[in-house]
């Protein structure tokens, strides 16, 4: 087992490796000047040309290449062209945000999604199950940020209960810090329930399909173990398999959360640093995200020995 | 398990609530204002971004301000002396100036930021091919001499937007201005609080307590800078303007610093909130690329102006009606050198006139490439109105899309259209930008070598801006602001718009907002 | 539902010889009778109308606009400037936007972008996705190198990269599609290239090669053949998620230029209203997930049918 986390986290190099190649490619090969724009208004062109070079945009793409790598492997992400900080240092300013926003939505997601799953597959083709089916499909279909502005309008400013806007640090106050939370958590997590539900109700069906459910159900066992305890564990797998890939997803979502409520987080950090061309910090951060999502994907894979005793590496 | 759990933090949510609302009155002192932009740059010498310029006039404080009526005051200086052949520039420094690190400003401060603010700035550039040398005879005072007398020594220093001659510490100020500098310390009313400061999240300024403001009232950038609150945050993170509205509404922020001219109405109604008007604003403009076709004929540059009535432009851009007017002239109108003459080619044209001088002017049907920005409101209709305009004048228009970013670096390109260049495009200016002939960047005629982007190429126009630098009679620099005028309008170097002013949204319990227009300025505002 | 009468040539087609024919013919039957598909297909069909007819339904040029004219609810009267200068007098069914345009039009005309940019973002991915797969699953020695990459490639946010692709160059139709279809070409991939690599084992496939079949002759006419029913499924989903991302670039102003009204765009320019005027939002908003619904719902309506094992993946 340790041997196959090993071989697993080598596999991680390569990927990410292609991941840096793929990012610095796409920035340095499409127009758009960040010294122009760091400029400002007033500029003259030598004015530009001096501070392009002393970003280092002047030299051979393979150059440049080499140079942020060397930095990279010795964790040094680089300064962002515009906000003369390191890159490492607005993540870590940043993370804790996006993490709270993530770690919330995905909490309350599960703790909606499973049980409505589960009951949907045990009442299946009844009302429930019906307008679970019927719920989940819409929650894919509409935009995240039409459902922000809708929660935004009636929870906040009609109903007053909760802020419309902004992020407070926990150290500021566990209370406000939540308060803040809610309303972007239940946006966001609106695709991530409908996805989770679905899933979970498939594969619960799948499981009360099995034999091992008739004998228990023979057997005397209440309805609620028998659903929980053996269905639902046996349904586990896919689950969290779609766990996993809804936080892929979680990503995009995060992104015009954070927008429209305001929050400074990792999401809005890439959106600005694509808008205004800083090269370091799109590329720091999109290396960030990579390695979240191989990490995500190896607790995936290590949670199913855990799931689902047949399963050994 | 998990039920259980989310139950628990509901009901802790709902016991923290009263919690959140006590704050209040532990906030009275802090000012939370949501500034027109991010703020990214902390070096107000190395761009000209307002953004940074706005956070300079927090932390640092300058020679001279200029005030409400667009006089030149003294702010640092206490007096000055001018000798006879107006070659030498005498001045003394008020006592007390201190650092925020407690050290005295000195002339050397000064001079050693002029010469800097001088390396950049397009007035300092300007000043600086007349002076001969500066120097600090005396810890409080410092000394100009010019190679020949000029008429704008004051108004370069004590001019109030983009770059500002902000004085820093030497040793800050000996960075080479093509760098950043990277220590905040300066004499200003307010001290950066710079391990608070989290880029594009928020930023943090405090009191400080032992700066000594001027006796008059404040006014403009000029004037006694009292501050009456503790603390400033500028909220960087909220950018959507939907949430800008909502958040004043709900009383969690306190200054909207550009209220969206869609909220204006609304806004205007809500019972917490004022929304005051500045008495200077910005004047729009579109600017033309003078180095390919269509736009490098005189003609066909001047069948464009004569398309654009002001109007539509407004109304489309700004809407509302009290917040626009038109203005025929390149200067600021209601300062000193706006005038109309020489405007005529825009200001008493028709559409039908317009037609006429497009088929007259020997316009080769080339596509004019029009750059839109999509993600600035305030000045993201102007093209689509350019637009339609031109075509309706008879132009082929490309009208390009894209974010202000791309704008900002395709603009500095002098490559053909088809080869990633540009033909035209829109933006605004604040009014001490453009206000006289010397810093009104849009008239640099020098052709390939011109401050800003656009390249005109009017050799009459430089030499009458160059007369124009040197002259010292008020009554002659009027005239020749005429003169400067009318070639301009000839030459076409852009086609001024119309002016708004960008209101300003407050809570009903914040008093004593700068409302000059001058430069966004944050002193003398009391929060009760 | 009543079960389905088997007719004599269905009857034929059971027997046990060319199997997969038999597979795809019955199973176009099911689709047929499938009430998602039904429901899905004919939303869909309905909204192609739209788009096909935009000119006709009584709209005007989407770009035109007029000051006079901004801002006016649901059912309100204005005027319209024509670029000869004309004004006519028009009656805006959807309300207009902060520019005077007219929001029917747009939203009819925007019918076309959406459907023009979901289809050929799905075309797009499952393109080069097929050509991928089989590659890598047929030619060993490409697989390892193809997977690592598209590894990679999956390991960055789709989001990020749609957003870097258009920001970086225009906003434009062809770099939208692409934008959208390069982070879904690591899963169509993987799909067919596990397709392939368990047909690969069935005896016809072994036969085929044994009879020395060339390589390209085996991926075309025997393995691809039964990639279909999947590919269709995960088309139909990428079409979904296509509007959708459309939809976010805009609102992050990195999509379409307003020139070409988008659902997205429409919605993106009336943001900064929604208190005062919500029908810039809600109107496109509704035909958006209208329009992904059907979708959705077709895709679910054709999974179903076509290739039950795919309802416990996602």
């Amino acid at each position: 087992m340790l041997n196959f986390i090993a071989r697993r986290i080598l596999a991680t190099v390569p990927v990410l490796g292609i991941v840096a190649v793929l990012v610095f490619l796409l920035l340095r090969l499409t127009p758009g000047d960040p010294a122009a724009i760091l400029a400002g208004d007033a500029a003259s062109s030598e004015q530009i040309a001096r501070i392009r070079v002393s970003l280092g945009l002047d030299q051979p793409i393979l150059v440049q290449f080499g140079i942020w790598l060397g930095h990279v492997l010795t964790g040094d992400l680089g300064e962002s062209f515009f906000y003369k900080v390191q890159v490492t240092e607005l993540i870590a300013q940043r993370l804790e945000p996006t993490l709270s926003l993530a770690v919330l939505t995905i909490v309350f997601a599960v703790t909606v999604a499973v049980p409505l799953g589960v009951i949907a597959a045990w009442r299946f083709g009844g009302w429930f199950d019906r307008a679970l089916m019927g719920f989940s499909v819409m929650g894919f279909s509409v935009p995240v940020f039409v459902l922000a502005y809708i929660l935004i309008w009636i929870v906040s400013l009609k109903l007053g209960w909760l802020p419309v806007q902004g992020y407070k640090r926990i150290a500021d106050g566990f209370g406000p810090y939540l308060q803040h939370l809610i309303l972007p958590s239940i946006t966001l997590s609106v695709i991530f329930i409908a996805l989770i539900a679905r899933v979970t109700r498939a594969s619960v069906l799948e499981a009360l399909g099995e034999d091992y459910i008739r004998t228990a159900r023979a057997k005397g066992l209440r309805e609620s173990k028998v659903l929980i305890r053996h269905a639902l564990a046996n349904a586990a797998v896919p689950i969290v398999t779609v766990i996993g890939i809804g936080i892929a997803l979680l990503i995009g979502g995060v992104v015009v959360t954070e927008s429209v409520y305001a929050i400074p987080g990792l999401g809005r950090l890439t959106v600005d640093a694509v808008l205004a061309r800083d090269f370091p910090t799109i590329q720091g951060v999109i290396l960030f995200f990579s390695l979240v999502y191989v990490g995500v994907n190896l607790a995936v894979d290590l949670s199913y020995v855990f799931l689902d005793p047949r399963i050994r590496y | 398990m998990n039920r259980k759990l989310f139950t628990t933090v509901l009901l802790a949510t709902a016991a923290q609530l009263p919690f959140a609302a006590g704050n209040a009155s532990a906030q009275a002192n802090v000012l939370r204002v949501v500034p027109h932009s991010n703020l990214s740059i902390l070096d107000p010498i190395w761009t000209t971004q307002y953004m940074a310029r706005n956070h300079g006039y927090m932390v640092y404080d300058t020679l001279f301000g200029t005030d409400e009526k667009s006089q030149i005051k003294p702010q640092m200086v206490e007096s000055w002396t001018v000798s006879p052949d107006k070659r030498l520039w005498s001045f003394k420094l008020r006592p007390g100036l201190e650092f925020h690190d407690g050290k005295p400003v000195t002339g050397e401060d000064v001079t050693a930021s002029l010469a800097r603010w001088g390396k950049r700035d397009a007035m300092g550039v300007a000043l600086m091919t007349f002076v001969e040398r500066m120097d600090s005879p005396t810890a409080d005072s410092f000394r100009i001499f010019l190679r020949e007398a000029n008429g704008f020594v004051l108004e370069a220093l004590g001019k109030p937007s983009s770059n500002v001659p902000f004085i820093m510490p030497k040793r800050v100020a000996e960075t080479d201005p093509f760098k950043q500098i990277e220590d905040y310390i300066g004499s200003g009313p307010y001290v950066f609080k710079r391990d608070e400061f989290k880029p594009g999240d928020r930023a943090v300024y405090l009191k400080n307590a032992k700066y000594q403001p001027r006796a008059e009232p404040a006014s403009g950038t000029a004037g006694g800078k009292h501050v009456y609150v503790d603390r400033v945050e500028w909220n960087l993170a909220l950018r959507d303007v939907q949430a800008q509205a909502n958040a004043i509404v709900k009383g969690e922020v306190d200054i909207l610093e550009s209220l969206s001219f869609d909220h204006y109405e609304s806004m205007s109604k809500e019972k917490n909130v004022k929304v005051l008007k500045p008495t200077l604003g910005l004047q729009y403009m579109c600017r033309f690329n003078h180095l390919h076709p269509p736009f490098n004929k005189a003609e066909v540059r001047r069948a464009a102006l004569a398309s654009f009535d002001q109007r539509p432009f407004l109304k489309a851009q700004v809407g509302v009606d009290e917040l626009y007017k038109p203005c025929a002239s390149m200067f600021t109108c209601g300062t000193p050198y706006a005038s109309s003459v020489g405007t005529d080619i825009q200001s008493k044209s028709t559409m039908r006139k317009a037609q006429e001088l497009v088929k007259s002017s020997g316009y080769d049907g080339s596509a004019v490439v029009l750059m839109k920005p999509t993600d600035l409101q305030s000045i993201g209709k102007l093209p689509d109105v350019a637009a339609q305009l031109m075509r309706q004048a008879g132009f082929k228009v490309d009208l390009q899309a894209m974010d202000w970013n791309t704008v900002v670096s395709r603009r500095s390109k002098k490559d053909a259209p088809s080869a990633g260049g540009w033909n035209m495009f829109c933006t605004a200016w604040v009014a001490p930008d453009i206000w006289s002939p010397i810093n009104n960047a849009a008239l640099d005629a020098r052709g390939d070598k011109s401050g800003w982007f656009g390249w005109p190429d009017g050799p009459k126009l430089e030499a009458l801006r160059a007369q124009f630098m040197r002259e010292t009679d008020e009554a002659k620099k009027k005239k020749l602001a005429e003169a400067i005028q009318a070639e301009a309008f000839s030459v076409a170097t852009h086609a001024p718009l119309g002016e708004y002013v960008q209101p300003v949204a407050v809570r009903s319990n914040v008093t004593g907002v700068n409302m000059a227009g001058l430069a966004n300025v944050y002193w003398g505002i009391k929060k009760n | 539902m009543p079960a389905p009468q088997l007719n004599a040539n269905e009857m034929e087609t059971l027997s046990v010889e060319s199997a997969d024919v038999r597979i795809t013919e019955s199973a176009w039957q099911r689709v047929k009778k499938s009430w998602s598909v039904r429901m899905g297909g004919a939303a869909l069909l309905l909204l192609l109308l739209i788009a096909v007819s935009a000119p006709w339904l009584g709209t005007v040029d989407p770009t035109l606009f007029d000051a006079a004219s901004r801002d006016l609810v649901p059912g309100g009267r204005g005027e319209i400037t024509t670029l000869d200068g004309e004004i006519i007098k028009h009656k805006f069914w959807f309300g207009s936007d902060s520019f005077g345009r007219d929001i029917y039009s747009r939203v009819m005309y925007g019918t076309r972008v959406s459907l023009a940019v979901a289809v050929l973002a799905a075309l797009l991915s499952l393109a080069f996705g097929i050509v991928c797969g089989l590659s890598a699953g047929y030619l060993r020695w490409l697989d390892g190198i193809l997977m690592r990459f598209m590894d990679g490639l999956m390991a960055i946010p789709a989001i990020l990269i749609a957003i870097a692709l258009v920001a970086m160059w225009r906003g434009s139709l062809t770099t939208v599609v692409i934008a959208i279809a390069i982070p879904e070409i690591p899963r169509v991939t993987r799909l067919v290239r596990s397709l392939v690599l368990s047909i690969r084992e069935e005896p016809y496939v072994e036969a085929a090669v044994a009879l020395g079949t060339p390589t390209w002759k085996i991926m075309f006419w025997h393995i691809l053949p039964n990639t279909i029913a999947p590919l269709v499924v995960q088309g139909t989903y990428i079409c979904a998620a296509a509007i959708l991302v459309e939809a976010i670039l805009s609102f992050l102003g990195v999509g379409l230029p307003p020139s070409i009204p988008t659902w997205g765009n429409i919605m993106a320019e009336g943001r900064s209203q929604f208190n005062e005027y919500p029908h810039n939002i809600f109107i496109p908003g509704v035909f958006l997930a209208i329009t992904v619904l059907a979708v959705n719902i077709l895709g679910d309506g054709l999974r179903d049918t076509l290739d039950p094992k795919m309802a416990k993946r996602v």
